[in-house]
């Protein structure tokens, strides 16, 4: 403990106000999308020089604190299935597990840094991909998440996805059980899905919250708003052992997690209060934009430690905080731009 | 280490985790009562009043 502690005091001054900047914005984007923050520290730790492990380890930690403090949020709105949260911990854990006895076994390899950036230059460009497009197509949901809205509604009157309902119909293995919204389904497709982003979890150091809450609601068929939710309350159980298990073994670094959290504690209360004002498929695009951005970087920093060129892998750690940095901003801009626009017409009413 | 493991119990470990946790609730509180006495002052500065902009 005591030596965590000098971890924290022991780092640089330059290194402390990059990771409460950099949590800054990803909590930004977090409290915005509801997602996609976390996915971009284990590859800005990995390019930073940190072994697998670590930087495995203390995104996992990071996840875990976030995931306190916007489980508290949901907590208070009515938005968390604890029956749901505690099926799916056990086999998130058992999944995680899995993940993290294979960063240990490839890095006993020496291959649990280039095999983990491979996966991640795969997931962030495919996500970024989906993003834009969709985006681009113009038919998203929104994808910023407007709590207060989604608590105003009826869970039952949210329509299940007809593949969830094909699975609550073909997959009747006992127990079933009954979740909020009136949804009914068979526990072993509930651990299914727990295990399988578990392993992606932790194998990755994400919550695992891009997968998962899709998962939730089109395998399970639950609630949008029980989905993020309840996603976020199983990540504080499941997250919070995977650290404890990286932790043993030394993989998390205080001196990283907790300016990290200091950051972002902030930046997701900024960004969740730009939900009610900025229209998130304006900035979507630049989301989607920035995984694709992430994706090339993670590739280019690859590269470069590949090579031993240290410009390389430079230029891909200013990309992937970059693109960050510019989608934050963009929200933030934004957001100013509407309140701005919001007053100016209000005035002249009020005379 | 490359192995499956069942967590055992380890203070340090523990006390580790469990600062993360502390920091994340104190985070949540301390943020939560800033923001209800220097937000009203700061959408002020920036736009020009919290009201009009609801």
């Amino acid at each position: 403990m005591l030596s965590s502690l000098t971890g924290v005091l022991d780092s640089s001054p330059e290194m402390l106000a990059l990771f409460i900047g950099f949590g800054l914005v990803v909590g930004l984007l977090f409290g915005f999308f509801g997602m996609g923050g976390s996915f971009l520290v284990t590859p800005a730790l990995l390019m930073l020089g940190y072994p697998a492990s670590v930087a495995v380890g203390s995104g996992m930690a990071f996840v875990f604190g976030t995931a306190v403090i916007a489980t508290l949020k949901h907590h208070d709105l009515g938005q968390v299935d604890y029956k749901l949260g505690a099926i799916m911990i056990a086999g998130t854990t058992v999944g995680i597990e899995v993940g993290r006895a294979s960063v240990f076994y490839l890095e006993e390899l020496g291959l649990a840094g280039g095999i983990i950036s491979v996966v991640y230059v795969f997931l962030l460009g495919g996500i970024g991909l989906m993003i834009t497009r969709e985006a681009l197509s113009g038919d998203g949901d929104g994808g910023g998440i407007d709590h207060e809205a989604a608590a105003d509604e009826d869970l039952s009157d949210y329509e299940i996805p007809d593949i969830a309902k094909r699975i609550q119909q073909t997959v009747r293995i006992p127990p079933m059980v009954t979740l909020r919204g009136d949804v009914r389904v068979s526990v072993w497709v509930i651990t299914a899905v727990a295990f399988s982003t578990g392993v992606l979890s932790g194998f990755l150091g994400v919550g695992g919250g891009f997968i998962r809450m899709p998962a939730m609601i089109y395998a399970i068929g639950v609630p949008t708003p029980v989905a993020v939710g309840t996603d976020l309350f199983e990540i504080v159980f499941s997250g919070g052992i995977g650290s404890y298990l990286y932790g043993q073994s030394g993989g998390v670094d205080l001196g990283i997690v907790a300016p990290l959290l200091f950051g972002s504690a902030l930046g997701a209360r900024i960004g969740s209060a730009a939900t009610a004002v900025v229209d998130a498929d304006d900035i979507k695009v630049y989301f989607g934009g920035m995984l694709l951005a992430g994706s090339v970087a993670v590739g280019i920093g690859e590269i470069g430690s590949y090579l031993g060129n240290e410009t390389l892998e430079l230029v891909g750690l200013v990309l992937v905080i970059g693109s960050a940095v510019v989608v934050a901003a963009a929200i933030v801009f934004t957001t100013l731009r509407s309140l701005r626009a919001t007053r100016s017409r209000a005035s002249p009413a009020a005379e | 280490m490359a192995g499956l493991e069942i967590p055992t119990w380890d203070p340090q470990t523990a006390m580790l985790i469990g600062s993360i946790l502390l920091e994340a609730v104190l985070l949540y509180v301390g943020y939560a009562g800033l923001e209800r006495v220097v937000g009203p002052r700061l959408m002020k500065l920036l736009v020009g009043g919290a009201r009009d902009a609801q």
